[in-house]
């Protein structure tokens, strides 16, 4: 049950901080949309930069792998494959939207690369949701 | 579509993801940045352990 500081975020009893402060979802979507955004937003500036750096560097590492960006669902593995990328936010938008990233996996590397795109994803929502939970005052 | 820009082995592969996944659930699963390092080595070590120990049961049900 989440008690009236919990409601109030992580700063305690005393006023809230500057961090703490504007819509309780915002980092959630900020983080979402670009990686470690929300931990951006709440001034944890290490454990952002920390984030960002192993999900971009994932989800480049997989298009450089040629690994394929699902842009539909034909079947139910395209369609968690998708739900997967567009745990991404805007790099998958951007991807999408410059043609970057195969079609089709057509060498052993695009299927490694494929993986590290969704499971980037994947990441990214874990992510948001450890920035929402820093703003509610879940986690400290 | 030529060659991928990067070609890594199966067990480079294998140790990116693990490096990449361990930072994330190391920084998301624990609270302070001591218990957040060890639980992201230890998450790593499993990760790249378990890779290598099923490699070996494949190798040893395929021969």
């Amino acid at each position: 049950m989440a008690t009236e500081e919990n409601k109030n975020g992580a700063a305690g009893s005393g006023p809230q901080s500057e961090s703490q402060q504007g819509w309780v979802y915002l980092p959630l979507i900020a983080g979402w949309l670009v990686p470690g955004g929300g931990h951006f937003l709440l001034r944890k500036w290490g454990r952002g930069a920390l984030l960002a750096a192993a999900i971009l560097g994932m989800f480049v590492l997989g298009l450089a792998m040629q690994g394929k960006v699902y842009s539909g669902a034909h079947d139910i593995l395209d369609l968690l494959g998708l739900i997967g990328d567009l745990g991404n936010g805007l790099p998958y938008l951007i991807s999408r939207f410059l043609g970057i990233g195969a079609d089709q996996v057509l060498v052993t590397t695009a299927d490694y690369g494929t993986r590290f795109i969704v499971v980037a994803g994947l990441l990214n929502v874990i992510a948001a949701v450890d920035a929402h939970n820093l703003r509610t005052g879940r986690k400290s | 579509m030529g060659n991928p820009i990067f070609q890594p082995s199966h067990f480079a592969a294998v140790v990116l993801f693990a490096l990449f996944v361990s930072t994330v659930f190391g920084i998301t699963m624990r609270e302070t940045p001591r218990r957040m390092i060890r639980y992201g080595i230890y998450c790593f070590v499993l990760f790249v352990a378990s890779a290598i120990g099923l490699s070996w049961v494949m190798y040893l049900i395929a021969r």
